[in-house]
């Protein structure tokens, strides 16, 4: 057995010299992966001269928070502060965090627990809504958006949000994980659905929760479409939107491009910082993802 | 009087029985379900058989647009299509492969390592869209400032800058790479997961039952023991690349980009759905996409869904 044991070469508590050829490619295949995230680091810090130096320089050598002014500034000539953007991408993020937390969880708890007509075929057609790409219904959601009256209000960047087949799928499978058992105890208690809901699962669940809340996070900081397409009150815009128009505008003016590394900053580092965190619980749900 | 009592502890009780009924959980998500993926797509086909400008109420065409758009829209036929399969031919299976064998490396290491490596493996795939312009469009410049001009200017590998973001031949290979750069996003997490939870005895009964190779324990355990999760990565890879939209543009500076390089079929519904407000073409674009898009998906089910 232990000859055996020897050749299984997977999931390895310890460095060992047989995974030299392994930590090669994953280093090399990692720096080059970084490369651009560290360009853009250091773009953001330059000063204009090197900004524009040439030969072009990869790494900063004089860093400056000269950029970063100049984004609040740049803000300040447009009309709407920063910080209204700033005020609306949060406000609408959470919001869509919670309810899409709130109605994936309760969705997830009927189709993995509860019985009803029906449940089969809507497991099913949500298992197929995951290859859904919203884009492509961009004009009929644009057409439901108005026809709701809710074009032009914060709801119309929170609404289409709502609807996440991959909340529901990984919520439901990592639902399924849970012994039935539990839940009848509970049940004989005297415990209703909802408090089984609330008092049990929420809290056996919480890895797949925070995994869905990363995602929404993700789906919804960066989300600019609803901007462009469902908006009209450019105060009622979100940072991706502004971001994005800085980058365009930043083109006629001289430190664009810095002014340019700091917006995708801005929009990337809550994004990994977020996964960073909470990188255990997300490897633990996604243990459940897979489709039978 | 105690009528009434009963009455009401009744309704009491049929309130409880009602709240508790397994559809009030399951409405909320079942409304915006239909609103948002279940209307839209029936909208987009009802409006593929109209002429609609926004304006005016829609008119009923039959097949036209879908006629005008098999037989007259050159760039429809010459451009969106065909750039949209070349990009998905390419970027879905190479990016998943990829992803496959990433995770694969991944999971014989040990675990803290491994940690750092997939957070900086999945990184590029949450930069955003700013980032495309910002880093490639800043390392890609066509002039002799670009950062790749200058490099391969230095090293004697071209004598002229190259215009990188500007020449069809250049922006589509481009547009590739930078897919694949991030696409290790969730579909790539799963099938690490799934290959770090294949069970440990699977591989001990193997090597007993005589597998020789990595390659054999490659295809004849580790894939079949991770089926489920190999299939939900499929599924990521593939709405991953439909959803690229406007890449080529952003970077070539205008849309259209030149000579319809990278153009995609997305790109082609929204200008004319946005651009030129004929909703019902557009529509009807929208729908041959998401025909394209199942028909893809049915693939990958074939290749690892479990048949029953």
């Amino acid at each position: 057995m232990s000859v055996v044991r020897s050749l299984i070469k997977f999931n390895p508590q310890k460095l060992h010299k047989d995974q030299w050829g392994f930590h090669l490619v994953l280093l090399i295949l990692s720096l080059f992966m970084l490369l651009p995230i560290v360009f853009i680091v250091n773009h953001a810090f330059k000063p204009f001269t090197e900004l524009f130096a040439y030969p072009p320089t990869f790494f900063v050598k004089m860093p400056t928070l000269e950029n970063f002014r100049l984004l609040i500034n740049f803000s300040a000539e447009s009309g709407i502060p920063a910080s209204r953007y700033v005020f609306n991408s949060l406000f609408t993020t959470t919001l869509v965090i919670l309810l899409t937390l709130l109605i994936s969880s309760l969705a997830a708890y009927a189709l993995s627990k509860l019985s009803f007509r029906g449940k089969h075929v809507f497991n099913k057609v949500n298992t197929l809504a995951l290859m859904f790409v919203p884009i492509a219904v961009a004009i009929p959601r644009f057409l439901i958006i108005e026809n709701l009256g809710i074009f032009n209000t914060y709801l119309a960047h929170i609404v289409p949000m709502l609807a996440m087949p991959i909340g529901i799928f990984l919520l439901k499978q990592f639902m399924d994980q849970v012994p039935d058992d539990l839940i009848e105890a509970s049940k004989m208690d005297g415990a209703g659905n909802w408090r089984v809901y609330w008092n049990v699962m929420l809290p056996l669940v919480k890895p797949a929760l925070v995994t869905v809340a990363i995602l929404t996070f993700q789906a919804s900081w960066g989300n600019s479409e609803s901007s462009s397409i469902f908006m009209d009150d450019e105060s009622l815009r979100t940072l991706p939107f502004y971001m994005n128009t800085l980058v365009a505008q930043s083109g006629n003016i001289v430190a664009g491009a810095g002014l340019a590394a700091v917006a995708g900053l801005v929009m990337f580092v809550p994004n990994i910082v977020l996964f960073i965190v909470l990188q255990n619980k997300v490897m633990d749900s996604m243990a459940h993802t897979g489709i039978k | 009087m105690g009528n009434n009592m009963r009455g009401k502890r009744q309704f009491k009780r049929s309130f409880y029985k009602l709240a508790d009924s397994p559809y009030m959980f399951i409405f909320p998500y079942a409304a915006l379900f239909s609103l948002l993926i279940v209307l839209p797509v029936a909208v987009a086909i009802g409006l593929s058989f109209t002429y609609f400008n926004t304006v005016q109420a829609p008119k009923f065409v039959g097949f036209q647009n879908y006629i005008d758009l098999f037989t007259g829209d050159t760039i429809f036929l010459q451009h969106a299509i065909s750039n949209t399969l070349f990009y998905a031919v390419l970027v879905g299976p190479i990016g998943y492969m990829l992803a496959f064998f990433l995770a694969w490396m991944l999971s014989q290491v040990p675990h803290r390592i491994r940690t750092i490596y997939t957070v900086i493996i999945y990184s590029p795939s949450v930069t955003g869209s700013i980032m495309v312009t910002v880093v490639w469009k800043v390392l890609f410049s066509g002039d002799r400032t670009g950062y790749l001009n200058y490099w391969l200017m230095k090293m004697d590998i071209i004598q002229e800058p190259l215009q990188w973001l500007k020449s069809p031949e250049l922006l589509v290979p481009i547009m590739i790479f930078i897919a694949l750069w991030g696409s290790m996003g969730v579909g790539f997490l799963a099938m690490l997961a799934g290959l770090l939870n294949i069970d440990k005895t699977m591989y001990e009964a193997a090597y007993i039952d005589g597998i020789r190779n990595r390659w054999q324990e490659i295809f004849y355990i580790t894939i079949p023991s991770m089926k489920p999760q190999m299939l939900f990565g499929a599924v990521m890879a593939i709405i991953g690349t439909f959803n690229a939209s406007g890449v080529a543009a952003t970077l070539s500076g205008g849309s259209p980009p030149p000579q319809y390089a990278g153009w995609m079929i997305v790109d082609h519904a929204n200008d004319f759905g946005f651009t030129r407000f004929e909703m019902g073409y557009a529509s009807a674009v929208t729908v041959v996409l998401l025909y394209i898009v199942i028909l893809f998906n049915k693939i990958s089910y074939k290749l690892f869904g479990e048949h029953e």
